[in-house]
């Protein structure tokens, strides 16, 4: 099966204190991926680094076999909603076609074709009723389906979410579930941090467990075990984390 | 500069004429990148900038006694940005905040200018040009290079215009995007140091900074739209500009950054209090009418429990009664009849000492009481509060749930007809009221 995704020895270090160790992790195409660890445990940061949002200190990301940077199209990037100042004047029409910029490079204006993509996206979300409201009128669960519209307008074939499900209502986060379902289904790769043990184990094929360092990464009833999870969530300070606390004061 | 002279027709001959000029394209250039500046929150970082460009003035004027506005601009914007790119490098390096970062740098650069310029006095005469503005002083030779470098400004903004909004609203997607995101952070600097230095003359060095604030903060009061955001900015910071350059260009002893930051303020407050939706009187009309709107509702709610608890064999409830009800004295109680008979919900009887619910009136109070029993029953059902626990959240949310909520609590509850206290629960969509 062909690779969506590898890293190898990603490390990320945040004023000389690692927080990320050497993971090395290969995720085929058409897998839905849950990445579950306690707080702290570098969630954010691994999908930050992956994107190159968050600089990492060593290792390499590779995505569809080639450098991230030669394959940035075919990756849809989905922050945290708490990442945006949702007063910002713009409208849930204007975030969804930011979705295709990229598409458009620095200077091309979206035309009818993206705008048709976008309504779209923002169709498949059940956002398009609101397609001309300033997006700080909307509730948690609304604002994140507008994330969500502008990541499928942006027809990726790799994505990375962050949170997807923080601070949504239940019909919203059935909704999203079942999209991310959908996009499996057509052989989209999805990664989501995910904060919630209980729904990881329903909601994904496959589960990255986080601490740090990579605790585990396989299909959920390989992975979804007491041991292992014990080991993620188990024992307050790791060696790993004492000698980081050592190397930030070096 | 040969080239510059093919300007000289868009020159006014009269110092009035070049003042407005002036003040138009300090205007709009301010007001354009100042809206960038109050979404990216960076206020501070204009008047950093600001300050940062003395430095580079008090060069200009120095290294160049035959004050070319050219040498000048360039002076100023190298000091400028060189601020700008020192607090990008503290940040960087160490674990210091930008408004650390950035009150080192501008108290540093402006006190490094201030003494620059003291042991230098004879040849920066006019240096108090700059630090307070004068647009009277603004020559030909001045306007040239400020028409240039605001025609710049302007069209890289245009053609910038939708990846400096994306990097502005979400820095991390637009990496994600492809975007060369610190090279645009880095065009955004210099933009704002072109547009802080040609304001330069005409505001001041000290005020600089509220141009690219307050013009922007106003549009933003005003608008949800980016596109519409601009252009009001832009308007307001021309608006502004002509009308300080016009007062201080005819009225002794009026310095110019002043009246153009006291224009610009008056602006500001007139949005702040008027804007529709986002002003402060707007906010407070809506708040009165909701509180009134409530207290509507409420006394509409008391009659419909009054008559429930006649068993609904009256036609009317007597002022007494719903005074007793609502614990006020009956005058109040009047009062309160008067306002519902405005709204069409009663009818006073002919002796003035009862009214009678209309059809609306029913309507409305059923709704009301409806909606407060239901949600004691969602509260006690679905989430587990105790039915002793259910009475003041209810009391709130009955005067906002929506027709969609109601469906949805009464399909969720499979369509109840008692609350948790056993009363039952009305059905104004059956609107034949309950009397016989």
């Amino acid at each position: 099966m062909a690779i969506a995704l590898e890293t190898h020895d990603l490390t990320v270090t945040y004023h000389k204190r690692p927080v990320l160790y050497g993971i090395d992790v290969t995720v085929p195409e058409g897998s839905l991926v849950g990445i579950v660890g306690p707080n702290g445990a570098g969630k954010s940061t691994l999908i930050k680094s992956i994107m190159g949002v968050v600089p990492s200190s060593g290792g390499w990301v590779k995505v569809f076999g080639t450098p991230l940077k030669e394959n940035l199209h075919r990756v849809g990037y989905v922050p945290q909603r708490e990442s945006v100042d949702w007063d910002f004047p713009v409208t849930v029409m204007d975030v969804a076609l930011m979705g295709t910029y990229g598409r458009l490079g620095l200077f091309r204006r979206p035309g009818k074709k993206e705008k048709l993509q976008a309504q779209e996206a923002l169709e498949k979300v059940g956002m398009l009723p609101y397609a001309n409201r300033q997006i700080g009128n909307l509730s948690g669960g609304q604002q994140q389906r507008v994330f969500l519209a502008r990541a499928l307008a942006q027809d990726s074939d790799l994505y990375l979410m962050d949170e997807p499900f923080a601070g949504v209502d239940a019909a919203t986060e059935a909704a999203i579930i079942e999209l991310l379902k959908e996009m499996r289904e057509r052989g989209k790769t999805v990664l989501v941090v995910h904060h919630d043990l209980q729904s990881a184990s329903e909601y994904f094929d496959k589960l990255l467990l986080l601490n740090m360092r990579l605790v585990a990464f396989g299909d959920v009833k390989e992975v979804f075990t007491p041991e292992l999870l014990q080991k993620t969530y188990g024992g307050r300070l790791t060696i790993l984390s004492e000698v980081a606390d050592h190397a930030a004061k070096f | 500069m040969d080239f510059l002279i093919l300007l000289d027709f868009l020159i006014p001959a009269t110092g009035a004429g070049k003042a407005i000029l002036a003040a138009v394209l300090l205007g709009a250039g301010s007001g354009l990148l100042g809206s960038f500046v109050v979404l990216r929150r960076m206020a501070l970082m204009g008047d950093a900038i600001s300050h940062a460009v003395l430095p580079g003035v008090v060069a200009g004027l120095i290294y160049s006694p035959e004050r070319s506005p050219v040498f000048i601009f360039l002076c100023a914007a190298t000091a400028g940005v060189l601020g700008a790119g020192l607090v990008r490098a503290m940040m960087a390096t160490t674990r210091l905040k930008s408004d650390t970062a950035l009150g080192i740098v501008l108290a540093f650069f402006f006190a490094f200018g201030i003494m620059w310029q003291s042991r230098n006095q004879e040849s920066t005469a006019g240096v108090m040009n700059f630090l307070f503005g004068n647009i009277g002083a603004i020559n030909a030779d001045d306007l040239r290079m400020m028409i240039i470098a605001t025609v710049c400004l302007c069209t890289v903004v245009f053609i910038l215009k939708r990846p400096l909004l994306v990097v502005s609203f979400d820095e991390g997607f637009s990496r994600g995007l492809g975007y060369p995101v610190r090279i645009l952070n880095a065009v955004f600097y210099f933009l704002l140091t072109f547009s802080v230095v040609v304001a330069l003359q005409a505001v001041g060095v000290v005020l600089v900074s509220a141009m690219l604030v307050t013009p922007a903060a106003a549009a933003y009061l005003l608008t949800d739209r980016f596109g519409k955001m601009l252009l009001l900015s832009m308007a307001f910071g021309v608006f502004s500009g002509v009308v300080g350059g016009v007062v201080s260009a005819n009225i002794n002893g009026m310095p110019t950054g002043p009246v153009i930051t006291l224009a610009a303020t008056a602006v500001f407050a007139a949005t702040y209090f008027l804007a529709p939706q986002h002003g402060v009187l707007a906010k407070l009309f809506r708040k009165v009418r909701r509180r009134r709107r409530v207290h509507r509702e409420n006394t509409l709610k008391a009659i419909y429990q009054i008559q429930e608890a006649g068993g609904f064999s009256y036609d009317h409830v007597s002022l007494i009664e719903l005074a007793r009800k609502r614990r006020h004295t009956e005058d109040h109680a009047r009062k309160e009849c008067a306002e519902l008979l405005r709204h069409g919900f009663v009818e006073l009887s002919s002796d003035g000492h009862a009214v009678s619910l209309t059809t609306p009136g029913w309507k409305r109070a059923m709704e009301m009481v409806r909606n407060h029993r239901l949600w004691e029953l969602y509260l006690t059902n679905e989430a587990n509060y105790a039915d002793d626990h259910v009475h003041e959240d209810a009391e709130k949310i009955e005067h906002i749930l929506g027709v969609n909520t109601v469906r949805q609590l009464e399909q969720d509850l499979d369509f109840p007809e008692l609350d948790p206290h056993g009363k039952p629960i009305p059905q104004p969509q059956l609107i034949v009221p309950p009397i016989a």
